[in-house]
């Protein structure tokens, strides 16, 4: 009798990447509904045009590079990124401007690279920055969030997403439902002189712990972040990194200027903290790959986002922290290497 | 309990239940043997006896040539059928085999001599009987148990580590040996304690074995051995030879060097029953128990055959194929090499044969690679401490350099990381094709340099004869000039 001769091993987990990138949308499920829940139905909308155009352009990528498109269309990786592009942009930005974001991000970010696995950048953050730098005023209107004592109701906050979304309407008619963010309105409030306590003693933007209508949704992404350490999607070395590397200088600066800064539990609960830090930042394609170099990495987004959000022209910094942190990664990975069994300790 | 002191490793599903429920059954000597002549250490050994020629039971049929390869006996008596190339289960399928008709009559070769007095034999004495004994490391690398003993002397390896972990899954035969034959490895272990002259022993046996946990430790307390059994976590790949020697002594075995180099010697335990029994008996190593096994035989069993012995004979005596076996695995699932027929003689490698269906290796035979996405679940499970990510990147872009800094010398092809690797990447198989044309790059490059060596040599030579002639010359001349006292015509242009 005749056999197959199929290399060994002749048994596999059967883990697959479809099932990795399934859990990762899964995981953000509890964000997104708080977030359509306090910031109203603009990010469903932002998701869907995202994932059209990411579905859209990766199919069209890979015809052109002459690759079969089934299988990564499957493996659900451009998904993810068009969802956590849609995550980071305004639920208030014109649908162009996202089919324009996930555009750059898909074929900029990832296919001109040469597709999955290959992109030195987070294609998402790739297509945030592109959108952030170009449209910077379209890129910081944000709905006021339906915290505690808000004026106005969700319907407002759904008319509002509908008709930005379609560009239609005048924006200076929505005037009380938009406004800056938390972050974006301290930075400001601090160049105009006020106290970090006055501002924080703000109702638009404050809420119980941390920014308005921003810390639920991050207490719901940090709820599917620990969703993914306990199914093992993703491992705790850059969540944990981020989060030092962002709170820990949050903390000093607190102790040392309470007046100026902002403490570490504001931080963590306002901006992207925590869906960067369990989503954003630990897309293993463009991070470091030991344990030790996932340390590093993640501790240089942290401090990065934290210089940014104190010193920088831009409110939130995990963007460009990131991707700064992308850039470093190779370098990281080449003095990270462990040490290999049987090989002599330094 | 010891700890698992190696990095990583897998939990698997042991499948070895099923074949541990019947007891060790003989295979009937087959009609004919097919003994692989290089046995699964890499090298093959001669024949010494011509075609044709009659041979007796235990016979020595092949010498090594180097002392890779173990001394080959007959396993049967009867007549040399021919030396062919035939398939192996080899890394290149094929393999120069000698296949030895049986006359039924196991008329015994009478220079076999049993070795009772052990204890009297000098160390050296007794490695040299046990290389003629032909015995060779059963655990599945079939290298000879001389070498390596010889090996520990030289370097003074005084402590002694029988290898009883048997970490891969479905493969039991070592568990059936120190149930049914404990005494045999406790005496194997004095014996090779006296050819090392070791101040201990170490018995390691994984912790889901505690039926032979307690067989080989009431068998060390009756005979009196000093040797300690000791329990270790069953994690794969806990047998492979450095992981167990820093679980048991907590020091890491150095990379490109050999347990010897810290002190230690590792043998399987059945292959401490193979020398055992050959002093017991005088019989060489001939037979062995193999687990045959999987979803696609009908009775999963141990059986004790004569090395040789088709492979379709020994699921014969596991109750014939069942099912629609698809691989025929020499070995376990994660290390095995699948055999192309079942024709293949049984080899002193053979620890298991597993006849695997679509139930067996489902996930492995829908398997679709995608792009590696760097997740480095890998690396969490590497017993090396490998970044097996990185090394995929090197292999794929052919950077021999990377491979090196990454470590490709030290992965010990266990599968751990192709078994987690969501993109379902054959790593272990890439990293296996890239060692290999790193030796074809080194063969290449040496072969290279030896042309350029002999091309320089030659160059030299020739300047050599042609400066030494035009010295002659230059004498003639100025002697002709002395001679003449006027300018000489030189005799010939030739130096020029």
């Amino acid at each position: 009798m005749r056999f197959d001769t199929s290399p060994a091993p002749h048994v596999i987990a059967g883990y697959s990447v479809p099932r990795v990138m399934f859990q990762v949308l899964l995981a953000l499920i509890p964000a997104a509904v708080v977030h359509v829940a306090f910031l109203g139905p603009g990010l469903l909308l932002q998701a869907a045009a995202a994932c059209v155009t990411a579905l859209v352009c990766e199919a069209g990528a890979l015809r052109w590079r002459g690759r079969d498109a089934a299988p990564a269309l499957r493996d659900g990786s451009v998904l993810v990124t068009a969802v956590l592009l849609a995550f980071s942009l305004t639920p208030l930005l014109p649908w162009w401007l996202t089919v324009l974001g996930t555009a750059c991000a898909v074929l900029l970010g990832k296919h001109v690279f040469g597709g999955l696995g290959q992109n030195p950048f987070n294609p998402a953050m790739v297509g945030y920055a592109v959108l952030l730098v170009s449209f910077p005023v379209e890129m910081t209107r944000w709905p006021v969030p339906l915290d505690a004592g808000a004026a106005h109701g969700w319907e407002d906050l759904a008319s509002l997403s509908l008709a930005c979304f379609y560009g239609g309407g005048n924006p200076a008619a929505w005037d009380g439902y938009t406004g800056a963010t938390a972050l974006d309105a301290i930075r400001n409030g601090l160049d105009m002189r006020y106290t970090m306590s006055e501002l924080l003693d703000r109702h638009d933007i404050a809420g119980a712990f941390g920014a308005r209508g921003f810390q639920w949704v991050n207490l719901a992404a940090l709820a599917g972040g620990i969703y993914l350490l306990a199914r093992g999607i993703i491992r705790w070395h850059i969540p944990v990194a981020v989060l030092a590397g962002l709170l820990v200088p949050a903390f000093i600066a607190r102790a040392l200027d309470p007046g100026a800064n902002l403490g570490p539990l504001v931080q963590a609960f306002s901006g992207a903290t925590m869906l960067a830090a369990f989503f954003i930042a630990t897309d293993p394609v463009s991070a470091a790959t030991s344990d030790r170099g996932r340390l590093w990495y993640g501790a240089g987004i942290g401090l990065i986002t934290w210089t940014i959000r104190t010193w920088g022209g831009y409110p939130d910094g995990f963007a460009f922290a990131v991707l700064l942190m992308n850039l470093a990664a190779p370098l990281i990975d080449r003095y990270t290497i462990p040490r290999i069994y049987g090989h002599p300790r330094e | 309990m010891a700890r698992n002191d190696f990095p990583a490793g897998l939990v698997l599903d042991a499948h070895k239940a099923q074949a541990l429920r019947e007891p060790v059954v003989e295979v009937p000597p087959p009609r004919y043997v097919a003994l692989a002549l290089d046995q699964g250490s890499g090298s093959e050994a001669e024949p010494v006896v011509p075609v044709g020629a009659s041979v007796r039971l235990g016979t020595i049929v092949a010498r090594p040539s180097d002392p890779f390869a173990a001394v080959l006996h007959a396993p049967v008596s009867g007549r040399v059928a021919a030396i062919e190339v035939r398939e192996t289960a080899a890394a290149g399928g094929l393999g120069r085999c000698m296949v030895i008709e049986n006359d039924g009559g196991d008329t015994r070769d009478e220079a076999l001599q049993p070795c009772l007095d052990y204890a009297a034999t000098p160390p050296d004495e007794l490695i040299a009987r046990l290389r003629e004994a032909g015995i060779a490391g059963l655990g599945g690398a079939a290298f000879p148990t001389a070498t390596k003993l010889a090996t520990a002397r030289e370097r003074d390896a005084r402590r002694l580590l029988l290898n009883g972990a048997e970490c891969e899954p479905w493969i039991c035969c070592d568990d059936a040996l120190m149930r049914s034959s404990a005494g045999d490895v406790v005496l194997g272990a004095k014996i090779l304690m006296h050819a090392l002259a070791a101040e201990s022993c170490v018995i390691a046996i994984e912790d889901d074995k505690p039926e032979a946990i307690a067989a080989v430790g009431t068998a060390a307390r009756d005979l009196g051995a000093s040797v300690t059994v000791t329990a270790i976590p069953a994690v794969y790949p806990q047998g492979a030879e450095r992981q167990l020697v820093t679980t048991i002594f907590g020091d890491e075995v150095p990379a490109r060097g050999l347990p010897a180099d810290i002190g230690v010697t590792c043998q399987n335990v059945s292959t401490a029953a193979a020398v055992a029994r050959w002093a017991r008996t005088g019989e060489p190593c001939t037979s062995r128990v193999v687990t045959v096994t999987g979803s696609g035989v009908a009775r999963p069993r141990n059986v004790l055959a004569r090395i040789g012995t088709p492979l379709s004979a020994l699921i014969e005596a596991a109750g014939g194929y069942r099912g629609e076996p698809l691989r025929l695995i020499t070995g376990g699932n994660m290390t095995g090499r699948a055999a192309p027929s079942d024709e293949l003689g049984l080899t002193k490698a053979m620890n298991c044969v597993l006849a695997a269906t679509f139930a067996d290796l489902d996930a492995r035979l829908v398997a679709q690679e995608l792009p590696c996405i760097r997740c480095g679940d890998c690396a969490t499970v590497c017993p090396a401490a490998l970044l097996p990510q990185q090394l995929h990147r090197a292999a794929l872009a052919g950077d021999a350099a990377g491979l090196l800094r990454f470590g490709i010398w030290d992965c010990i092809d266990c599968g751990c990381c192709d078994f987690v690797c969501p993109s379902q990447i054959p790593l272990a198989w890439r990293f296996r094709e890239a060692r290999r044309d790193l030796r074809a790059q080194e063969a290449a490059a040496e072969k290279a340099a030896a042309a350029r060596e002999r091309f320089e040599r030659r160059e030299r030579r020739l300047q050599d004869a042609a400066a030494a002639e035009q010295c002659v010359l230059d004498a003639v001349r100025q002697q002709a000039r002395a001679n003449a006292g006027t300018p000489a015509t030189p005799p010939t242009d030739r130096a020029e």
